[in-house]
């Protein structure tokens, strides 16, 4: 137990993809739906970087900037969205949108 | 155990405890906030890592950023601020067990192919040995072998902000 193991990070990150994906599931509010996704896209990142630490390679930080660059992208382009649905609605609510249901 | 651990295991607690807390609670800013809790543990073990310039990044777009944006939605599609009981699907208990499910998959294939591998310590990595700066050979990186996909990003980003302009728009 003298050195910090892989698994420590990659179990972590398989954490809070868990609860990531859990709040995915389970929020009803779009925006807070957004917050989990971040925490998915947060456990990738410490995997990126940890597997880039083992290999003794900066690859893994790098991918890890893209995320990032990816995810900054990702929650304007998803708030927008949002934005734009409660504007037609007067709610974020995701249980409402059933009109895609087959 | 040397420091290293110990700091792993107090922000890894630090981090589980708030994620769940962003699952959880009832309230949409205090979930925010929670967030902020997990994305500056989540910074603090990339420099555990060795990788102060993703740490420096995640300080700078994600707490910097990302929850500001999220923090306008919040306040621009008027979710109550305050206790709000609807926040939950009544369903959860399936989520829950999906995430379960994942997480024991996941844990099990981890633990099987992973095991005891070692993480080397700062010291001996040979990151930290170029040059003495891990931040110049990930910018010598993305400069260089990274030169392509670093542009593509650039134009995905203003793709995106033209896109989010265009939707949000009123007209």
């Amino acid at each position: 137990m003298d050195d910090l193991l892989l698994n420590q990070f990659l179990l972590l990150g398989a954490v809070l993809f868990c609860v990531g994906v859990y709040g995915v599931l389970a929020r009803r509010n779009a925006v807070l739906v957004l917050m989990s996704i971040e925490l998915i896209l947060n456990s990738v990142n410490i995997n990126l970087v940890a597997f880039g630490a083992m290999h003794g390679s900066v690859a893994g930080a790098v991918f890890a900037l893209f995320v990032i660059a990816i995810a900054a992208a990702e929650v304007g382009v998803g708030l927008a969205i949002v934005l734009l649905i409660y504007r037609n609605r007067k709610s974020v609510d995701l249980d409402d949108m059933a009109e895609m249901k087959g | 155990m040397v420091a290293q651990n110990l700091f792993f295991y107090a922000i890894a607690a630090m981090i589980v405890l708030s994620a769940i807390r962003v699952v959880t609670s009832q309230n949409v800013v205090h979930a925010a906030l929670y967030l902020v809790a997990v994305l500056a543990g989540v910074g603090a073990q990339y420099v555990l890592l060795t990788a102060e310039f993703v740490a420096a990044t995640q300080v700078l777009v994600y707490i910097g950023a990302i929850i500001v944006l999220l923090l306008f939605g919040v306040m621009l599609t008027r979710s109550r601020i305050g206790r709000d009981q609807d926040l939950t699907h009544k369903h959860w208990m399936a989520g829950a067990a999906t995430a379960a499910l994942l997480f024991g998959v996941m844990a099990y294939s981890l633990i099987d192919e992973y095991g005891w591998t070692r993480t080397p310590l700062p010291a001996d990595t040979r990151i930290a040995h170029v040059d003495g700066s891990n931040t110049a050979t990930v910018s010598d990186a993305v400069f260089g072998q990274y030169l392509v996909p670093f542009e593509v990003i650039s134009v995905v980003l203003l793709a995106a902000l033209v896109g989010a302009i265009v939707l949000a728009r009123r007209d």
